[in-house]
């Protein structure tokens, strides 16, 4: 079973209404598509929502499937915004577009790749999807900056995220590359990391830069 | 056999006459100790230092072995073949430029991982290298165990395991040196796709060029812009079809060049290095390792910061230096022998009075110039560079850097700027030179500002220490004065001045203790670039004043400048140190010594005088210094500025003083 794009934009808006805002239902024009489309149908159909006196209301059997929608959606704005440096307006359109794609466990590599983020970045929470339970489950933290680590910590260098080539190469000439094991010997007032047997003081600015495996 | 054979290539070189001694290029990271295997090799010196890029300039001298002369040079660090930093560069252009018929590739043993991708790109670029794997001793002192043999074969090059500071390998390497035979060394490949890439840029290259082919096309895959540059010389028109194949291949690899080619580079030398090196299993603590957690953490690092300024500054220069070794050698050796005595002289050899002033007057070249220079400044400037030499030595600078980059970030620097302010301490002008090793044009502008105006030469800082420890109070009034000014001008040009946060980033050598040939030999040769920038100064200054004195127009410049010194409620007698201040800034203080001595100033008159001195105008060598690394635009706008924030600082302190009464 896919529902169209149609049908997740209503079970988006209404789960949004009643989830969230707490609402007992929402009209045609809160949810922004006129009732003569066919997705209500559709909805309807599999029981997810119910249309009384020109509102719409929120069944049980439909709340799961809306929270993924929401999921979805907000995992998109994340995606635009700190992996393809996307802002403002397009931000929000391409996240609206794209959340359409991530089904059948995309959406589950997404969000790993962001690292299982808890809020979109209108700072509105992420219902946590299966992947995020697993995670936690296993005390994995996956990914983060150098700044994550504790003192004394040792982690493998997962990858290096700057748009400067210069940085980039200056990071790459002191031993910073993928796959090196790189240990945080002091965080503060300057970070120190330990390749091989050398030693560099960086700066917390290019400390957030370096990706680190725990 | 050999024996004969190497006279007979000297001899041949010597009848060629045209042909010049051959050069042999130093090159690699700094901190690997390429400037004591060129001070062995050569037996001059040079700079050598723990400092990531102290040796900007390039070093050169000779060497004879096996009755056979050399040219060595002495590169600048670099990291990668493929320049980033103005020092990269310089090194890079020797290897292009000079064509050495030996390249030394000097690296650390401690870190071989991570410096052989250079030795391959050396290799790649097809020039004739020797890699001098060096700091064995502290390799094995770490429980590494390097199979030197093996690495030879593997990378087909002389290859020499060394402890250059201990004299361990020199004979190898002079011996490596002579038998040098071109073309033989390995080859390694990048993946099959990469490799296809930097073919079809290569293959379009037909012109002549030190460096291999590939190495060229890498370059030109990598935009290295001087090498484009080259190429577009050295192929005229075809150029423009090299140009189209270099943007789209670079298109095709915009992601992630640099990325890709330095984890093949990684993983050839992981291939390289397999079975050469053994790691032990457990890391060994020494004492050393122990120092540096000290020195940057910052609980024990500001103790050990306030520890090392409390005996290194206050007590060796300040007390030993300004006090001990001036009373002796100003106050014993010239006042009661030497002054008496030249005096008696000039006036038994020159009968004109005029003249018996200019060599022994009050403002007599002997009697005041090369007293103030040799009796008062000398002691100070050596114990103070005596004291630099042996932190710079020790590997502390680059901890105190990472400790106060925090701090300097506010102020627009980075903790790299920590050591030309520390050097300003001893002198501002030799301080203001080496400004030129920050990253951007805002942090030297901003540092050489800061050490125009709030950084006190030893000099300067000995006499006024000594003056102003006889009035209780004044000394912490001149401190938070100066302090309270360094850091509101700094956040302002901060604030002001255009440009990005600067980023911070630095090797930490391991510390160790300084070799006492090494420090005093470097101690000399800052002093001896001091006196001979000093003394003729000194000179020229007391010329001045002399003939300010006989054709009166001093008198009319201290009657100038009287109501200037009024404002700031000094009396008119203060001008005379401001003038000596204009000549060199230690030369004012001095001058202002002899007024207290006469009694002419009260406590709250010497704090402002002192305050407004140290703000006051940079002496005439760091003007200069300041005009050839800044520009006269800028250097005269920060002279008017630093002229101007001295006076109005002045008035400033003298009225907060007569309004408190804390003085």
């Amino acid at each position: 079973m896919k529902l169209s794009e149609k049908a997740e934009e209503i079970l988006e808006a209404l789960w949004i209404a009643v989830e969230e805002k707490g609402q007992s239902s929402a009209d045609a024009e809160r949810i922004g598509i006129p009732f003569e489309d066919p997705a209500y149908g559709e909805l309807k159909a599999l029981a997810f929502i119910e249309v009384t006196d020109g509102r719409v209301h929120l069944r049980t059997e439909g709340k799961e499937e809306g929270e993924r929608t929401v999921r979805r959606h907000r995992l998109a704005e994340r995606l635009m915004m700190d992996v393809l440096n996307i802002r403002g307006e397009g931000a929000e359109d391409k996240a609206c577009q794209f959340e359409h794609l991530l089904h059948e466990e995309v959406d589950a590599k997404v969000c790993t790749m962001l690292n299982h983020p808890t809020t979109c970045p209108h700072g509105k929470a992420i219902p946590p999807g299966e992947c995020c339970l697993a995670a936690r489950e296993s005390g994995d933290l996956g990914i983060v900056p150098l700044t994550e680590l504790k003192p004394g910590q040792e982690g493998e260098i997962a990858y290096i995220q700057t748009e400067d080539s210069k940085k980039m190469q200056k990071l790459m000439a002191m031993g910073v590359l993928p796959g090196n094991r790189i240990n945080l010997v002091q965080a503060f007032p300057s970070y120190i990391f330990r390749i091989g047997f050398s030693e560099f003081a960086i700066d917390t600015a290019m400390a957030r830069e370096i990706h680190v495996r725990k | 056999m050999s024996l004969f054979k190497k006279s007979g290539t000297c001899h041949g070189a010597r009848q060629g006459q045209a042909l010049a001694a051959k050069k042999v290029a130093l090159v690699g990271n700094p901190n690997v100790g390429k400037s004591v295997l060129f001070n062995a090799l050569t037996g001059a010196y040079v700079t050598v230092s723990n400092y990531p890029g102290t040796s900007v300039e390039v070093s050169r001298g000779t060497a004879v072995i096996d009755g056979c002369q050399y040219e060595i040079i002495d590169t600048p660090g670099m990291y990668s073949i493929l320049p980033i930093t103005e020092e990269e560069r310089v090194g890079r252009e020797i290897l292009l430029n000079e064509a050495p018929d030996v390249v030394l590739h000097v690296l650390d043993a401690r870190n071989l991982e991570r410096m052989l991708p250079m030795t391959l790109q050396l290799v790649e670029a097809g020039l004739p290298v020797v890699l001098v794997v060096n700091i064995m001793d502290e390799a094995e002192r770490l429980g590494l165990k390097i199979d030197i043999p093996l690495l030879q074969e593997k990378l087909g090059i002389p290859v020499i395991g060394a402890a250059t500071a201990k004299k361990r390998g020199l004979a190898e390497i002079r011996h490596a040196i002579t038998s040098f035979e071109r073309g033989k060394h390995a080859v390694f490949g990048y993946s099959r796709q990469m490799e296809q890439d930097i073919e079809e840029v290569a293959a379009l290259l037909v012109g002549s060029y030190t460096l291999a082919r590939k190495a060229v096309g890498l370059l030109l895959l990598q935009r290295d812009e001087e090498v484009t540059a080259l190429v577009r010389e050295a192929e005229g028109e075809r150029f423009s079809a090299i140009e189209q194949k270099i943007r789209e291949k670079t298109f095709d690899r915009r992601t992630s060049l640099h990325l890709e080619l330095s984890l093949e580079r990684k993983s050839i030398v992981n291939g390289v290095l397999q079975g050469v090196v053994e790691i032990p299993s457990i890391r060994r603590r020494t004492f050393n390792e122990r120092l540096s957690t000290w020195a940057v953490r910052p609980i024990t690092g500001v103790p050990l910061l306030l520890v090392v300024l409390y005996y290194g500054l206050y007590e060796f220069v300040g007390v030993f230096g300004a006090g001990t070794l001036v009373d002796f050698l100003e106050g014993t050796l010239f006042e009661e022998h030497f002054n008496p005595w030249i005096i008696g002289v000039v006036h038994a050899i020159i009968p004109w009075p005029v003249i018996q002033e200019l060599f022994v007057g009050e403002y007599g070249i002997i009697t005041l110039g090369l007293r103030y220079a040799v009796g008062i400044i000398l002691p100070i400037v050596a114990t103070f560079f005596l004291f630099f030499s042996v932190l710079e030595d020790s590997g502390y600078f680059p901890r105190l850097a990472l400790l106060v980059d925090r701090v300097f970030k506010k102020i627009g620097l980075t903790g790299r700027a920590v050591i030309p302010m520390v050097l300003g301490f001893g002198c501002d002008t030799m301080a203001t030179m080496v400004t030129r090793t920050l990253e951007s044009v805002r942090e030297r502008i901003i540092a050489t500002l800061l050490l125009a105006l709030a950084i006190p030469c030893s000099a300067q800082l000995g006499v006024i220490l000594a003056l102003l420890s006889k009035a209780p109070g004044a000394l912490a009034v001149w401190s938070v004065c100066l302090l309270l000014i360094f850091m509101l001008i700094g956040l302002l040009a901060a604030k002001v001045m255009p440009g990005e946060t600067p980023m911070f980033y630095m090797e930490l050598p391991p510390m160790r203790l300084p070799q006492i040939s090494n420090v005093l030999t470097k101690t000399y040769t800052r002093m001896q670039w001091y006196f001979m920038e000093i003394l003729p100064l000194f000179i020229l200054a007391s010329v001045l004043l002399w003939l300010g004195k006989i054709t009166n127009f001093f008198d009319k410049l201290v009657d100038w400048t009287s109501p200037a010194m009024a404002a700031i409620g000094l009396p008119r007698e203060t001008a005379v140190a401001f003038i000596f201040g204009f000549f060199r800034r230690d030369y004012g203080a001095a001058g202002l010594y002899d007024l207290q001595e006469k009694g002419l100033l009260n406590a709250r008159q010497l704090t402002v005088a002192a305050v407004t001195l140290t703000l006051f105008v940079p002496c005439v060598a760091q003007f200069l210094v300041m005009k050839r690394e800044r520009g006269v635009k800028v250097s005269i706008v920060i002279l008017v500025f630093v002229s101007l924030l001295a006076f109005a600082s002045g008035w400033g302190l003298n009225e907060f003083l007569l309004v408190t009464g804390i003085l």
